[in-house]
């Protein structure tokens, strides 16, 4: 207790109006040495803590400035690189007619759709067996081989084998997304079991707890923190796929768009698609990531 | 009746080249009730093993442990162990920590609360019901852990360095509380420490361990937590010659099996 009272008032922890001690004025080289005073609430030398929410704004600010001086100055034909303002005008184009004569939420629907449908699966399949390959070696033994052997492998490279196996509809679509899914997500949960203290599992042993009752009570939420980062990890895996997944065969979808553009050479409109995915991605991510701190507040903290 | 050990050895594998550990050897020792044992000895001499094989985590190699006449199979709910620490669970709030054991044994939601209120008001956690465990400092997370143990109404409570996080000053408060809930309680207790004023101080018997092989060296039979708990303050307790004079002998032992091991 005494020991943080004394670390808040070390000089130089906030009055910026106080003369700048000693180590301050060493400039950035003692903060890559040495972590500077927190303030109070936050813990001291936690890696990567502080807000960087402005940082990332400028630094977004930044690079559309650069694009539009590109585009403006005219160094590169709009063929290569469109100026922003034209994505914006082709979006709103597409916004109103749409693409291909399929309207943009048509579009943007299906392979939301896609992707979610593909990430729930995986999760409702992934998570219980990557909790029951942590738990028991036989389910380990059995399904750590075919998880391991094609969890490297590019879905690309395997997507002409799904389109044999299971034609050109909606299945061979989800289920290669389905694939680049499943398997960060099951082994973020195989190795989530392992997240609980012994001491923790043992008193609830001492206290007269079944397996089962350490399992539900103990193992998984101790496990829930790294289960969520897996499906944060496994749903931008999905997105990544999705292009993919619709090459071959798609009518709509924002993959599809993409594609289809680019043979055309519609680069505003391929720009504008990647765009709208990285930005549907993100949004779920933060989504998740607000999830994830009403749900495991006590993330690190014990 | 109470906690019988009865010819107890373990005997932990060879592994890594290393040859088998005898953890403990031939170990006897009966933790009746209204017993606080205390296990003292050099580090590596065998107290958490000991302390395993009563919780039921580990079986004897050969020998027995039996509880009011039935042979220890298992870990249960007679025998709550107390941890030094990471043993709470940081997603539950006070009160459903303390009220975890009764809740694995599928008492009633009302009657487990109201169970486990009376347990936090007694380690003077009132008030804190509802905190998360994770923002609670060292002292008061071991004080939920007791409770939790407490809560469970064990038979005997076993502890494993309880107090061994804690600054001097809560680490005494911690040893007076505890000293107050086992005379309230009528509970066996078994418990580790390293401070040989600790063990002093709070056990009824003391036991001091040798290592290589893991057994008993010395008992001793005490009574200081029956003068505090008659009246006298710890300090004085602490501080009178009788105390002083054990103390020594019992350094005395230890060091010189700190030096047999350097
Ligand atoms: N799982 C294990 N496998 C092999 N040897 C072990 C194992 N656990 C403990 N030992 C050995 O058994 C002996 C006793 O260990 P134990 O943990 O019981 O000591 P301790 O008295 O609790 O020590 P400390 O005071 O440091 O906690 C030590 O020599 C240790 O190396
Ligand atoms: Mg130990």
């Amino acid at each position: 207790m005494s020991e943080r009272a004394s670390k808040e008032t070390v000089p130089g922890a906030g009055a910026p109006s106080a003369p700048p001690p000693a180590n301050a004025r060493a400039g950035a080289f003692s903060r890559l040495t040495r972590s500077r005073p927190t303030r109070p609430g936050e813990v001291y030398g936690v890696p990567g803590q502080g807000d960087a929410f402005w940082l990332s704004l400028g630094s977004i600010a930044f690079i559309i400035f650069l694009w539009w001086l590109v585009t403006f100055l005219g160094w590169v034909k709009p063929l290569f690189v469109p100026s922003p303002g034209a994505i914006i005008a082709k979006f709103v184009d597409v916004w109103q007619n749409g693409f291909t004569n399929t309207s943009f939420v048509e579009h943007v629907w299906i392979s939301t759709a896609r992707v979610f449908g593909a990430f729930l699966l995986a999760c409702v399949v992934g998570i219980p067996l990557g909790i029951a390959m942590g738990m028991s070696p036989t389910v380990r033994g059995i399904f750590d081989p075919p998880i391991e052997f094609y969890r490297p492998i590019p879905p690309l490279a395997y997507l002409p084998l799904m389109i044999i196996w299971f034609g050109i509809g909606e299945t061979s679509k989800v289920l290669l997304i389905f694939l680049s899914v499943f398997a960060p997500v099951a082994l973020g949960s195989r190795s989530g079991v392992r997240s609980a203290a012994i001491e923790q599992i043992h008193a609830a042993y001492s206290f007269g707890a079944t397996r089962w009752q350490v399992m539900r009570h103990v193992i998984l939420p101790s496990a829930l923190p790294e289960i969520l980062t897996a499906m944060r990890i496994g749903i931008g895996f999905g997105w990544t796929t999705l292009v993919a997944a619709e090459m071959v065969a798609a009518t709509k979808g924002l993959g599809y768009m993409v594609l289809s553009a680019s043979q055309f050479l519609q680069t505003s409109t391929v720009i504008m698609g990647i765009v709208v995915i990285a930005a549907i991605a993100y949004a779920f991510d933060l989504l998740m990531r607000f999830v994830e701190r009403k749900v495991v507040p006590w993330k690190g903290r014990m | 009746m109470g906690l019988t050990i009865n010819q107890a050895s373990v005997v932990y594998p060879a592994a890594d080249g290393r040859p088998p550990v005898e953890a403990l050897s031939r170990i006897d020792l009966a933790i009746d009730n209204d017993d606080f044992v205390v296990a003292l000895g050099a580090s590596g001499c065998g107290k958490s093993t000991l302390l395993n094989l009563i919780a039921g985590f580990l079986s004897p190699t050969s020998g027995e442990i039996l509880l009011d006449g039935h042979r220890v199979q298992g870990p249960g709910a007679d025998r709550a162990v107390v941890f030094q620490k990471h043993a709470l669970l940081p997603w539950l709030n006070v009160i459903d920590n303390v009220a975890f054991g009764l809740k694995l044994q599928g008492g009633a939601e009302k009657a487990r609360y109201e169970m486990a209120g009376r347990f936090i008001a007694l380690l003077g956690l009132d008030g804190f019901q509802n905190s998360p465990v994770y923002k609670l400092s060292g002292g008061m997370q071991q004080r939920v852990g007791i409770a939790r143990a407490l809560t469970c109404d064990p038979k005997v409570l076993l502890m494993d360095e309880p107090l061994g996080a804690l600054d001097a000053l809560t680490r005494e408060k911690a040893q007076e509380l505890i000293l107050r809930i086992w005379s309230e309680t009528h509970k066996s207790v078994f418990f580790i420490t390293h401070s040989v004023e600790e063990a002093l101080f709070m056990g009824t018997k003391l036991i001091v361990m040798s290592p290589r092989p893991g057994r008993i060296a010395h008992r001793f039979d005490l009574s200081f937590s029956r003068q505090f708990l008659a009246g006298q303050s710890a300090r004085q307790v602490k501080a009178s010659p009788e105390f002083i004079r054990l103390r020594e002998q019992v350094l005395e032992i230890i060091f010189a099996d700190e030096e047999d091991a350097a």
